[in-house]
């Protein structure tokens, strides 16, 4: 029986394993050091503010596991040796694999600091960064105010965290305005404010000098390059991840930033795959990066790598890019592409409506010669998925999107919906004299 | 803020603590007059009963009414004995022990409470208010911008079963007991409502009258929090008005002003097999007894069950009911909120689910039909076994530990909705229809879910949410009651419960929408 070894029990990791599992009779070994059973790593904050406990961030019951035959083992992979497909793991135990699948994705970027290694200096990514939030921080007495470092998703969320139990925190974002680099203005705009209505203080265009430590080796302040020195207890660095493949330095296989794979997720040497966010493509597809350190794309890629495994050579092809994330109370959601000022292509051009006062906006990227749409970007407005993507396979055009905006309204019943002040915004500027259509159930479901 | 809400848990901890002391104390002497009065009114015939009561009882004045009910109790078991030994079944009383010494002590009650009722009220039900409105409406300024507000559930005592969660536990189950099994404890606090009775009905309170109103004033209470908790989303305002509409005015208000005026007393949105028994003989008889009005509820109430359960359930899904419109569900949806992250999501909880709750159903129809049968028939067994036995064995299982004790006593331990998930025999039927024949879906949005699981810890229901949702399904299950927390809490706008065309509302998605795979070719060439 063929032996498949995946390392890692994150979403890409496990998704591998289900999927061959279903499709076969494989022996499937999982090996994870962080924790013995699968959990979401996106959940991790609701754990810290109690929303959850951490057991309720794993989405399969403890029993799931033998029942479909998956082997976990709690282990920390020292080294691949891809000749005699071996791993030998920290507790000198060595492990044989006739296929081998490689998803460690990722590890908190250090960017060589001052003092980024003492007490209290921490990331926000594993299981045991968390368990660490928690000693550092357990409340506003012992943490009497926490700095971040980075203006990210960890970053934002790991604000959220920490303000939950009322603990001040200071925010330095190395850009002019948060994720600006990701963001349109007046979005990246309208977060600045969400972060400040929720009393974290945000410093903008700042960066960290250096972490200062106490006569016990524990962070007590940080220096800002704008010559501020803020004391602090707890420091937490969010600039950012990349992929964790240090163990596989000599090992033969081929590294850039990540494993390098081609689209079927292989890597140089055969029998050996990389999928999630520890995988790089050689070749980006379409406008999305080498390296995609995003929920689906891990869960995507092991869908689609075990198919190959189980024989059916598939190779990883996403669709239309899309992605959602929460900052604070505010949702947003992406389909396509809306790129910042700073990234943004010389075709593209933006429509943006903001609500006059909630904190609700939406951007719509098009093509300035054909109107084509390029993208979506919301805030505060839920899209139906299914809609949005078809319209980027049919390539429509703005107006199209504009008159039948209601049918991609996916906020719950009741809601307050906004289609005919985005609508009447966009005929005032460009003109047109569009009303938008009712949603139509037909038109949903309509597969053509 | 802080200091406000603690001043306002102070206030409702001594609004708490007087109701609580109540059944303790008052001092009670039942007097020739009413003794007779209660003789007639209830048409008791034992004159061994009447005999012993004046020798041991009137004229004499009890502390407490424990030493009070002891000899009622006794008076009545030994007067039974007696005539059942004398074959003299006429004579023997079917009135249960402890509701006749809750009748009597009613007539009995004398001194500072029974002088003082307003006052009384407004140092229970009047502090116990005052005091969780001043704890509750700081909550406006204190839980900040508007948004999901579930910080700290899994930290405090009171929301995580930690000691406070098990001393509510323990006061619920003791106040259902004594409400269901020793009503004569709860005959202080029914003086405290007899003014409010008076006016609406005419008659002196009872103790349903005060579970009636406490539950309409817990729940109108509670909704405030929900009103605060929830102020980002109009679905759940507009879902808590509506329940707390149906509470107070259909099943508070209308059948006490119907008693008023002579009419039987009915709950119009209480549905068969809910209201089980709804088919009693002594129900058939008071409604075709009750001219036009009993014969229109007749209709109304075979109607609900049979056809505007099954109509709405086909166009809002089940929710129509469970939280929208029942009593149940409405205490649960605001008294329970704070609990129901607390269900069970195992696969295990799931099989004892549809296992009992169908159980109940099966319970609940197979004693109806013993029970028509018996009525139209006029034969007081079916099959050799007693109608009144397997009625009194649902009353006592079904109707006051399932539904009273377990399900509303059980909210810290075991969630909101242990009875509506495990026990209701109505929330089986619009089960059926809504998993089979329904509009109405909870719709998973594309790719977007992450698998954080705030859907399903959150699912009063106990359904595993997030099972459906990471594999990009929708949630058709008959055990959803619709209370839209799922779509709340998703951080990525991943829920919406819609009522859609049936076509397509149990999605095909086998690979979720993002990747490009086409895996109906696959499964078309591997077969």
């Amino acid at each position: 029986m063929e032996h498949v070894v995946i390392i890692g029990n994150g979403i890409a990791g496990i998704t591998a394993a289900r999927h061959i599992r279903k499709l076969s009779n494989k022996k499937i070994t999982v090996i994870s050091a962080e924790s013995d059973y699968f959990f979401s790593r996106t959940a991790l904050m609701y754990v810290y503010m109690g929303h959850m406990k951490f057991e309720h961030t794993q989405p399969y019951e403890n029993w799931f596991w033998k029942k479909n035959r998956i082997e976990l083992v709690n282990a920390y992979v020292n080294k691949v040796d891809t000749e005699n497909k071996t791993l030998l793991l920290q507790n000198s135990q060595a492990i044989k694999f006739d296929k081998l699948i490689i998803a460690t994705g990722s590890k908190p970027n250090m960017f060589g600091w001052p003092g980024q290694d003492l007490k209290g200096v921490q990331g926000l990514y594993s299981k045991q960064d968390l368990e660490l939030l928690e000693a550092n921080a357990p409340n506003k007495e012992i943490c009497k105010r926490a700095v971040i470092v980075g203006g990210g998703l960890i970053g934002i969320e790991m604000a959220e965290m920490l303000r939950s139990r009322d603990i001040p925190v200071t925010f330095l974002v190395r850009e002019a305005s948060f994720w600006d680099i990701v963001l349109p203005q007046g979005e990246s705009q309208m977060i600045n404010e969400h972060i400040r209505e929720h009393h974290i203080d945000l410093q903008l265009n700042t960066n960290l000098v250096e972490i200062i430590s106490d006569e016990n080796g524990r962070a007590k302040a940080v220096t800002t390059d704008k010559g501020e020195t803020i004391a602090c207890n707890v420091v937490g660095l969010t600039a950012g991840v990349s992929p964790n493949v240090n163990f596989l330095k000599d090992s033969g296989i081929s590294l850039g930033k990540g494993v390098l794979v081609n689209q079927f997720l292989e890597t140089n040497i055969k029998d050996i795959y990389a999928i999630g966010d520890c995988a790089e493509q050689h070749q980006a597809i379409g406008n999305r990066r080498p390296v995609e350190a995003v929920w689906y794309t891990g869960r995507m890629m092991g869908e689609a790598l075990a198919q190959t495994i189980c024989g059916r050579k598939t190779p990883y092809n996403p669709g239309h890019w899309f992605n959602s994330a929460k900052f604070l109370d505010i949702e947003y959601q992406t389909y396509g592409w809306v790129f910042p000022e700073v990234s943004k292509k010389e075709y593209e051009q933006h429509f943006h409506w903001r609500h006059p006062k909630e904190k609700i906006c939406i951007t719509v990227a098009y093509h300035k010669d054909n109107k084509q749409l390029l993208g979506i970007n919301t805030f505060g407005i839920r899209m139906r998925h299914q809609i949005v993507d078809r319209w980027l396979t049919e390539k429509r055009d703005i107006n199209y999107v504009m008159e039948y905006l209601k049918d991609a309204n996916f906020d719950p019943e009741f809601y307050s919906r906004h289609e005919k002040s985005i609508v009447a915004h966009y005929n005032s500027i460009f003109n047109t004299n569009i009303t938008p259509k009712k949603k139509s159930w037909k038109r949903i479901f309509s597969n053509a | 803020m802080k200091a406000i809400k603690n001043i306002g848990l102070l206030i409702f901890l001594v609004g708490l603590s007087i109701f609580t002391l109540l059944p303790l104390t008052g001092t009670f002497t039942l007097s020739t007059d009413n003794l007779k009065k209660v003789v007639t009114d209830q048409n008791i015939k034992s004159e061994i009963f009447v005999q012993e009561l004046e020798n041991t009882v009137v004229g004499k004045s009890f502390n407490g009414v424990s030493a009070l009910s002891s000899k009622i109790t006794t008076a009545l078991e030994n007067a039974n004995a007696h005539h059942r030994e004398n074959k003299e079944y006429n004579k023997v009383m079917y009135v249960g022990p402890h509701d006749m010494a809750a009748t009597l002590a009613k007539a009995s009650g004398e001194g500072f409470i029974v002088n003082n009722k307003i006052l009384m009220w407004f140092l229970t039900f009047g502090l116990g208010i005052i005091g969780a409105l001043v704890f509750i409406l700081p909550n406006v300024i204190l839980l900040g911008k508007k948004g999901i507000k579930n910080d700290g559930i899994y930290h405090e005592k009171a929301t995580n079963r930690g000691w406070i969660a098990w001393l509510v536990f323990i006061y619920l189950v003791s106040f259902y007991l004594l409400l269901y099994f020793r009503p004569e404890y709860a005959v202080n606090w029914t003086y405290t409502l007899d003014p409010l009775s008076l006016w609406l009905s005419g008659n002196l309170a009872g103790h349903w009258f005060v579970y009636g109103f406490m539950y309409s004033v817990v729940m109108t209470v509670m909704a405030v929090r929900m009103y605060i908790k929830y102020r980002h989303n109009t679905y759940q305002m507009v879902r808590t008005t509506s329940v707390l509409f149906f509470q107070i005015v259909f099943a508070f208000l209308i059948p006490e002003i119907m008693v008023r005026l002579q009419m039987p007393y009915y709950d119009f949105k209480n549905i068969f097999p809910l209201d089980y028994d709804f088919f009693f003989q002594w129900n058939l008889r008071s409604l075709l007894n009750s001219g036009g009005i009993g014969l229109f509820i007749l209709v109304w109430g075979i109607a609900l069950t049979l056809v505007v359960v099954p109509v709405m359930v086909y166009f809002f899904g089940k929710r129509w009911y469970c939280s929208w419109v029942c009593g149940c569900g409405g205490l649960a949806e605001t008294l329970g909120d704070p609990y129901r992250q607390h269900s069970s999501k195992s696969l295990f909880s799931w099989k004892i689910e549809r296992w009992l709750i169908h159980g109940v159903l099966v319970f609940a129809v197979g004693m109806t039909l013993m029970t028509l049968y018996s009525f139209f028939t006029e034969s007081s067994t079916v099959l050799g076994i007693k109608t009144q036995s397997v009625q009194n064995a649902y009353s006592f299982l079904i109707g006051a530990i399932f539904a009273g004790v377990i399900g509303t006593g059980f909210y810290p331990i075991f969630g909101n909705r242990v009875w509506c998930r495990f026990g209701c025999p109505l929330a089986a039927y619009l089960g059926f229809v809504q998993r089979f024949k329904s509009r109405f879906r909870i719709t998973t949005n594309g790719g977007q879910c992450i698998s954080c699981g705030n859907c399903s810890t959150y699912c009063e229901q106990g359904i595993d949410v997030r099972a459906y949702a990471q594999k990009g399904e929708n949630i058709v299950r008959s055990s959803c009651v619709g209370c839209g927390i799922c779509s709340a809490v998703c951080p990525r706008g991943v829920l919406n419960l819609e009522n859609g065309p049936l076509e397509g509302r149990i999605n095909p998605t086998e690979v979720l929408l993002g990747n490009d795979v086409d895996l109906m070719d696959l499964v078309n060439k591997k077969s």
